[in-house]
């Protein structure tokens, strides 16, 4: 690189990681090997057509198609959720069979099932997994709760790490139980004194979660040779990976596993001063989270998923105070360092579009899923890229032509002047996959330029 | 004399309700007629809820600020509170779907709307709703669900409960992130209801409440 990461601007960083995205190395750090000039191409291909879409300089060949599934690919190769998530072969097995079968032009990797038994060496209490709390054949799904006391806002607001080892991990793994019991880090300056900081090492409960800690350790290393293997071959075979990493907007963080909804809800009547400052003091660390995922990961694009601020869950005054200023100044942080912020907006988010407006042009890539799509387009569409809005519901129980004239009506509203990428709009266990196809194939026939 | 305890629990004023109740207790006020202002109350930020005036946020803290009036009133009450007279209306998340937010919304509003709400929880088996339903003869069943995974067990629960021979005199009705009339038809519903208040009018239409 000619320039230091540090000298470039915002706009050459955001090019530097495109370029890097396009250019991708295998493990030993050497450019990757496709399986053809023609995957290669269609690798670029892809790209350019997805980052065309996403700048909104100029406009891409055709409309891209991306499909982002949650379990659909293992209902789809015929294995269930629990045998993706303990068999990493199997998952791999269904997500490329998935890639290759429907060829979209960015997929999110497989990475959505995760190391089942990794989950299970620490006792994972805050999800409820296959054959862990829901049938084998059922997604894992979110056991909300208040892991976070309503009178833990200092704690959290003044050390954030040291609050997330003492109070929030134990309380979310079971075998992370020992470190409540570790000493302050910071205490540990001197020859004198210093041994007595090591005394919790000690300790059986301290030593029961290290070796807790070293077995899960090594079961997400065996799990993460499985995905960086699959994602070197769906790469090499032309298949570009959408997002890097995620990090999330600051009211989410708290609202979704930490307080809960209710306790963030009730909260914001309270102590409305302490969830601002919580939220101020979690913003660097959101940025901080995707901005180093992107770098590591050489790709522009991180995944934010978004939950408490959808229609209904706040007063229009209640977003713009508590949700929207942290959420703008994570995607801003972001931004800076050339990395594409992806909200995921999943149900409904018509009343948030023209607030959430309010960004610079080129810079973001919005999941919208029932939100009104006519509405995005001539609000958030204006500044950023948008994809999705294809329903779940009519990807199982429609007809292939219906969502072939669901995809070219989308196209009509929202491919004009580009920025639009055709998806479905939430992530989705099942769906027929002739409508899947149909999707794609509708991107395809109506999505010219 | 204190302020309306009424209006002021619809306004959602805590430490001033709380006071009033306070007040109200110490001056030997009776805990029933505390209770049926809360209860009246209730029905206000129910009714401001359906108008989009108050969000969910509004709801979960007048269900917080009623669960301190019920420990102020508990230790004076000296007779049992009534049951509710309105509608027997069954509420379940469907089997192996552990979403519940949505669904409690339906039960608040339901319940300071008069009816009396049967609410089993998530991840409720099929059979447990006909069992439900065999007890209680409630001529109305709300099934939620969040995931597409969702359709089916609405759909099995619905077949379960014609098995059961229990289908004419029951009305379903089903809500939730990714339902839509379509999945209504798939499941064999009565109907979709798109939010809460949609809810609350089907299970005033089917139970010939005004």
């Amino acid at each position: 690189m000619a320039k230091e990461w540090v000298e470039m601007t915002s706009e050459e960083k955001h090019e530097a990681l495109f370029a890097r995205w396009m250019a991708p190395k295998d493990p030993e750090g050497n450019d990757l090997k496709f399986q053809s000039p023609q995957a290669e191409e269609a690798f670029k291909e892809r790209i350019t057509r997805i980052k065309d879409a996403i700048q909104m300089k100029k406009l891409p060949d055709r409309v891209p198609v991306f499909v982002t599934p949650s379990f659909f690919p293992a209902y789809y190769a015929g294995i269930t959720p629990q045998e993706a998530m303990y068999d990493y072969d199997k998952c791999c097995m269904a997500f490329k069979k998935f890639i290759m079968d429907f060829e979209p032009d960015g997929n999110l990797g497989a990475l959505v099932p995760g190391p089942g038994k990794f989950f299970e060496i620490l006792d994972y209490k805050l999800y409820s997994w296959p054959g862990h709390g829901v049938a084998p054949e059922q997604s894992y799904q979110c056991n909300e709760g208040e892991y976070m006391k309503a009178d833990e806002y200092d704690a959290l607001i003044e050390d954030p790490s040291n609050y997330f080892t003492h109070s929030y991990l134990p309380r979310v793994f079971g075998k992370l139980d020992g470190f409540q019991m570790l000493p302050a880090l910071t205490g540990i300056l001197e020859m004198y004194g210093v041994a007595v900081n090591f005394i919790p090492f000690g300790l059986p409960p301290v030593q029961a979660t290290y070796k807790a800690l070293f077995d899960a350790g090594a079961e997400a290393l065996k799990w993460m040779g499985a995905m960086g293997a699959f994602n070197g071959e769906v790469t090499a075979a032309g298949f570009p990976i959408i997002a890097a990493g995620f990090t999330k907007a600051p009211f989410d963080v708290i609202g979704d596993t930490l307080r809960g909804t209710r306790g963030i809800m009730v909260d914001m009547y309270r102590q409305p001063d302490k969830l601002l400052e919580a939220m101020d003091r979690l913003t660097p660390i959101m940025i901080k989270m995707g901005v180093s995922t992107a770098m590591m990961a050489g790709h522009p694009i991180i995944f934010m998923p978004l939950h408490k601020g959808a229609d209904g869950f706040l007063s229009d005054e209640q977003f713009k105070k508590f949700y929207w200023p942290t959420f703008k100044k994570v995607m801003m942080g972001l931004i800076a360092e050339g990395v594409v912020p992806m909200p995921a907006a999943e149900g409904h988010w018509t009343t948030r579009l023209e607030v959430m407006s309010d960004l610079p042009k080129g810079k973001t890539l919005w999941m919208i899923d029932q939100s009104d799509i006519a509405k995005a387009k001539k609000t958030i569409g204006k500044v950023g890229c948008l994809f999705g809005n294809v329903p779940s519901d009519l990807l199982v129980v429609g007809t292939p032509q219906q969502v072939k004239d669901y995809v070219k009506n989308l196209i009509d509203t929202c491919a004009k002047g580009g920025g639009y990428i055709v998806s479905n709009g939430a992530f989705f266990d099942q769906a027929k996959p002739e409508n899947v196809h149909a999707m794609v194939d509708a991107a395809r026939e109506y999505g010219v330029y | 004399m204190a302020k309306d305890l009424c209006k002021t629990l619809a306004d959602l004023k805590e430490d001033e309700v709380l006071a009033i109740v306070q007040e109200k207790l110490n001056a030997g006020a009776d805990p029933m007629g505390i209770l049926a202002d809360a209860s009246r109350a209730m029905e206000i930020v129910g009714n401001r809820f359906s108008k989009s005036e108050y969000f969910i946020p509004d709801l979960v803290y007048s269900g917080e600020i009623l669960k301190k009036i019920n420990e102020l009133v508990k230790p004076k009450l000296t007779e049992e509170v009534g049951t509710k007279k309105g509608g027997k209306v069954i509420i379940g998340t469907v089997a192996g779907d552990i979403h519940d937010i949505g669904k409690d919304i339906v039960v608040f509003m339901l319940d300071v709307n008069g009816f009396d709400v049967i609410d089993l929880g998530v991840d409720v088996p099929a059979q447990k709703f006909v069992d439900k339903i065999k007890e209680t003869s409630a001529p109305v069943v709300g099934l939620s669900g969040f995931l597409t995974l969702a359709y089916d067990s609405m759909k099995q629960t619905i077949e379960a409960i014609k098995a059961a021979g229990l289908r004419d005199n029951t009305k379903v009705m089903i809500g939730g992130g990714q339902m839509s009339d379509e999945i209504k038809k798939y499941t064999g519903a009565d109907a979709f209801g798109k939010d809460a208040m949609v809810g609350v009018s089907l299970a005033r239409e089917w139970t010939g409440t005004k």
